[in-house]
């Protein structure tokens, strides 16, 4: 299986960047699952948990809103403000 | 000790002092530069992230948004002045100064208003002296700039944009700072920022980089509402780190420069205090050979 690319940029520097198998967030609309194959989006986040599952485990970062893009297995989560304290380096 | 020579003494004590002063404030801002440099670049992700998702929306989508829409009539157009906190920059600050004043020349010559903002002590002195009106200040961080000031910049300049001009709104937001060329060069310039023009970072996109087909969530005027001020917002801070460099770099050449003024001085009153020294030593021999001539006249 396919993995996901995943960055997670704040404003002022890029947080983290990796593989990972699953991300969840969670937009206006409600929680936001995806996996590898998933369609090209575009959404809006709002302030939350970002878990990103990689392996067994599961690291999880925290967000103020911002958004989410997805494109080609490739996701950004872009936000002002990003707190990744748990996640090893 | 002549007094011819005193005089010279004192003045090299007091340039060496200076030039001890100049130094540490060219190798401070050396050290500096760096790291606001390295800020520019660190924000660059974020910003090129932006841009991206922006454009995404605005082509797949004809969404027509407030922050986009050129007014029919701009009768009141908004400056905001990026300069520094403090001095000792070189020109750094008084280009700014004097390129904001043309750009308002210009804009008043075409009948529109101008309602100034003020970034860095020495825009807020430089109005406040002339007894100039403004619109609102923001001053004390301009070599370390923050992204939460960035965005409250960017939420009054977004405000008084959707403002109605009755309520004293702007129908256009300019931006003068310093473009940080490189090291040896920084341009005042001018970009204008309401209504946004959506332009591709400086690196545009490869030809087979071809923009897909989004879905977006949950639809595309809220992801442009969303998008669109954290966009400015994102664009006045990378201004603001560009300013910043700009001023560190061009403190770091004056200083470098007054730094070699100083040794020059240094060697000039060397010279004269010498010249003074041996012209007193002349003066005492002959004085004495001229006291013992006339001793043994005498005799």
């Amino acid at each position: 299986m396919s993995t996901l690319q995943v960055e997670l940029v704040a404003a002022d520097r890029k947080v983290w960047e990796g593989e990972a198998e699953m991300v969840q967030a969670r937009t206006i609309d409600g929680e936001l699952g995806i996996l590898p194959g998933h369609t090209p989006l575009l959404g809006v986040l709002v302030e939350g948990e970002v878990r990103i599952k990689t392996g067994g485990s599961t690291a999880v970062a925290t967000v103020d809103g911002g958004f989410l893009s997805v494109d080609r297995d490739k996701v950004i989560i872009v936000a002002e403000a990003v707190d990744a304290s748990q996640i090893p380096a | 000790m002549g007094a011819q020579m005193r005089v010279y003494r004192q003045r090299i004590r007091s340039v060496q002092a200076t030039k001890k002063i100049t130094r540490a404030m060219e190798l401070i801002a050396a050290s500096r530069v760096v790291k606001a440099q390295q800020r520019v670049r660190e924000s660059s992700p974020y910003a090129r992230a932006l841009t991206r998702a922006v454009s995404a929306v605005a082509t797949f989508s004809n969404v027509d948004h407030p922050l986009t829409t050129e007014s029919e009539e701009v009768r009141r157009a908004a400056v905001l002045v990026v300069t520094s906190d403090r001095g000792l920059a070189g020109a750094y600050s008084s280009s700014v100064l004097k390129e904001s004043e043309r750009l308002i020349g210009e804009l008043k010559a075409d009948g529109k208003e101008v309602t100034p903002f003020l970034v860095g002590r020495k825009a807020v002195a430089f109005y406040k002296f002339r007894k100039r009106e403004y619109a609102d200040e923001w001053t004390g961080f301009t070599d370390q700039p923050t992204f939460e000031v960035a965005r409250e910049i960017g939420e009054t300049l977004v405000a008084a944009f959707n403002r109605d001009h009755s309520e004293g709104g702007v129908d256009e937001v300019h931006i003068v700072f310093t473009r940080f060329v490189n090291m040896v060069s920084q341009e005042p310039d001018v970009i204008r920022m309401l209504p946004l023009e959506v332009v591709e970072g400086e690196e545009a996109p490869a030809e087979d980089d071809v923009l897909p087909l989004y879905e977006f969530e949950p639809s595309a005027e809220q992801v442009l509402d969303a998008l669109l001020p954290k966009y400015v917002t994102a664009r006045i801070y990378n201004c603001l780190l560009q300013a910043a460099a700009s001023e560190l770099a061009s403190r770091q050449k004056a200083m470098k420069s007054a730094t070699d003024n100083a040794e020059e001085l240094i060697k000039k009153y060397t010279r004269l205090a010498n010249q003074a020294r041996q012209a007193e030593i002349t003066q005492e021999i002959s004085e004495i050979v001229g006291g013992a001539s006339a001793l043994a006249d005498a005799s």
